[in-house]
């Protein structure tokens, strides 16, 4: 199989998978957590199951709006999503509760408005000063057009994942921005494996070895590192999907999603690019010495 | 090649050691040794975050309001007696920080009732006594102390208040001018009593009845000790975790943790044979050498950080991954076992570099723009990102070497070739 002459198919599949991810971002958007919309968050554990009607009549003869629901997180653990309530409603809520049977708080969370906006634009910030430090550090160790490459890779794996997010309305909390680094950190570790090959190859080059070739080597070259490193990471990310708890398993399943679609973008797009990338100044090159 | 006895005593002793280290790393059986017991078990000393003991994580911010204007000397009053109400709690190692002009962050951990914290810690306790005309003889600044007690026979409970020498004039005079008439006791603009002046009272001593229990009196001293805020504070953020879901949440996260590290260790082996034993052993002493950083500088363990952890696991196992790669591609090429060694330590070093040191920039991003608990995410995978570099390049270079140098395992097909 040669990588690079089947670029296109590659592009495509990124496309295929990206695209919906984008319509279902314009038209329903993220589902954000309380740590972006401001809100509050209780979790109970009753000593004895309630039904999840009964919860729901207390928390609304409270006559909060619960358009966030309500939901059963375990064999008697419910989940109840609110606006920002003060701490004497909070105070009402959690004694109406008592009405229910005994119960112990798992956790409470109470998030003000303006924090949730200081987090959106603290994860924009940090997502593009991440992506600016990076192009920078690959265009000194490498070159600025291997930055952008692997940059645009980055971005697929950011637009992958929230895609996703948004297409199956997953709830999205600050862990989700750590996420998106991790993510990004995870991808640009399998890009410069491959550009690290390339560069090595490209000092070795034989007379008439075409750019598409030293590519589509270096890709065969570092594949099994790549698939293998892959591997482990899900390894120990399905572990923790399964068994790691309800709390983290939003997050896990986003490093999961990212991890596998970094090692994709690194091999079928990264490289790909930077060929392309290539061939267009060749062109370009071309042209101006016709004129 | 005959078998090194030298080489092999050396790696023997190296396992025995290791196996040592990580024995004494994490069973508790140590635990009662004079001296050796205090630093051993390491696993034992790492703090827990809040999410994994429970705890309450809580942002206050100060609002500007006519009367008091947010100042740096009024935070650092507000701190102050912030500070003076969470020691009372007599919780280990409170967090109290100032984030920004206005914003003070509390992160009380271990088994308290957080919503009950919380109330006491952002209560006014702005204390007044003042007289019919409307005018303040003594406030909460001029205490010296206020204690709860309870009369064993009458069984009235009650806080005992103690002015300092200038209140203790203050309240003199006013007492004195004001006898037959009332006093009213004034906490948060709620009047608590209104008792009638009998006789002057010039010790500097009052008393506040009423409370229906001890608890509730000493609730009240605790505020009045401390001393009121000196400017208005909001609760903007609160995340309070009960005991039980982090105690569930540790030992959920252990075991995924063990199965997963689990399934990475048979993989090595499995795929590299050798080398991937070698690999393994790395890994854990690379696991001992992260644990020891994180003792050491006191990082604590968030559940995110337990994930960054064996992420981190990950990013070690692949520096081994590019290593063998290149191992087995020399060896191919015809090499000797040693300089095939040699040459794919150097020719993979630049990919490990590089590829760590661009995740690092994620890590250090991270690290300056999260908060909470994503900062103790950034910080366990930066520790991991350099420690795993480190244990690939030295640990695994050396045990290959020594390996391969001992005669033990001769045969190239075993590293893969």
């Amino acid at each position: 199989m040669h990588f690079i002459r089947l670029r296109k198919i590659w592009y495509i599949i990124s496309l295929l998978v990206i695209i919906p991810g984008l319509i279902s971002l314009m038209v329903q958007g993220l589902n954000l957590g309380i740590e972006f919309t401001g809100g509050n968050l209780l979790e109970v554990r009753f000593e004895n199951p309630v039904p999840v009607e009964k919860v729901r009549q207390v928390v609304s003869a409270q006559g909060l709006e619960f358009s966030r629901g309500i939901q059963k997180s375990g064999t008697s653990d419910y989940l109840i999503r609110t606006r920002h309530l003060t701490q004497e409603e909070q105070d009402k809520l959690m004694a109406a509760l008592n009405s229910l049977g005994k119960y112990t708080v798992l956790r409470n969370e109470s998030i003000g408005p303006t924090i949730g906006r200081e987090l959106t634009t603290k994860a924009l910030l940090a997502l593009l000063v991440a992506s600016v430090l990076m192009i920078i550090y690959i265009s000194i160790r490498f070159e600025f057009k291997q930055g952008i490459a692997a940059v645009i890779a980055l971005i697929h794996d950011t637009l992958v994942v929230t895609g996703v997010f948004s297409l199956f309305q997953i709830e999205v909390d600050g862990a989700f921005v750590a996420a998106l680094l991790t993510i990004i950190g995870y991808s640009i570790n399998d890009t410069i494996v491959i550009f690290d090959r390339v560069r090595e190859n490209m000092l070795h080059r034989k007379k008439g070895e075409s750019l598409e070739d030293i590519v589509n080597a270096s890709l065969w070259q570092t594949l099994t590192r790549s698939i293998n490193t892959v591997l482990t990471v899900v390894f120990v990310l399905v572990a923790l999907y399964f068994l790691g708890g309800s709390t983290i398993r939003n997050f896990i399943l986003a490093l999961l999603i990212g991890v596998v679609s970094g090692a994709y973008s690194s091999i079928c797009n990264a490289g790909p690019l930077w060929v392309d990338f290539k061939l267009m100044e060749k062109r370009a090159k071309v042209k101006e010495a016709r004129a | 090649m005959k078998l090194k006895w030298n080489k092999i005593l050396i790696l023997a002793g190296l396992v025995i050691l290791v196996a040592l280290a990580t024995a004494a790393a994490v069973t508790p059986a140590f635990k009662n040794i004079p001296y050796l017991g205090k630093y051993l078990p390491l696993i034992k000393d790492v703090t827990l975050g809040l999410d994994l003991q429970g705890g309450v994580h809580v942002v206050l911010e100060a609002k500007d309001t006519p009367e008091a204007k947010v100042t740096q000397e009024s935070m650092q009053q507000l701190m102050a007696v912030i500070q003076r109400r969470v020691d009372q709690f007599g919780v280990a190692e409170p967090v109290i920080q100032q984030q920004g002009r206005n914003r003070l962050i509390v992160e009380i951990a271990g088994r308290i009732d957080p919503e009950e914290a919380v109330r006491n810690l952002v209560k006014t306790a702005y204390l007044e006594f003042k007289t019919m005309d409307g005018k303040t003889v003594v406030t909460g600044a001029d205490l010296k102390d206020a204690v709860e007690s309870k009369d064993p026979t009458s069984g009235q409970v009650k806080v005992d208040l103690t002015f300092n020498a200038a209140g203790a004039k203050k309240f003199a005079d006013a007492t004195a001018a004001n006898v037959g008439k009332p006093i009213a006791i004034i906490l948060d603009g709620k009047v608590l009593q209104s008792p009638v002046v009998k006789e002057p009272i010039p010790n500097g001593k009052a008393q506040i009845t009423g409370y229906e229990s001890l608890e509730e009196a000493h609730n009240i001293a605790v505020l009045l000790r401390s001393g009121a805020l000196p400017v208005k504070v909001e609760v903007v953020e609160k995340r309070a975790v009960g005991p039980a879901l982090g105690a569930d949440s540790l030992q959920k996260s252990k075991h995924a943790g063990l199965v997963g590290v689990l399934a990475i260790l048979i993989f090595m082996i499995m795929y590299y044979r050798v080398p991937g034993l070698v690999a393994d052993f790395a890994l854990l002493i690379y696991a001992l050498i992260v644990l020891a950083i994180y003792v050491g500088m006191n990082v604590t363990m968030t559940l995110p950080g337990i994930a960054a952890f064996l992420l981190s696991l990950g990013i070690a196992v692949d520096a081994n991954v590019i290593i063998f790669e290149r191992l087995k591609e020399e060896l191919r090429a015809g090499k000797s076992l040693r300089s095939a060694i040699d040459a794919g330590f150097k020719r993979a070093f630049t990919a490990i570099f590089d590829a760590n040191a661009t995740t690092l920039i994620a890590a250090v991003v991270l690290y300056f723009f999260g908060m909470g608990s994503v900062r103790g995410f950034a910080i366990t995978l930066g520790i991991g990102i350099v420690a795993s570099m480190f244990t690939a390049i030295t640990v695994t270079r050396w045990l290959l070497h020594l390996l391969a140098g001992s005669g033990l395992v001769r045969n190239v097909r075993a590293y893969g070739a």
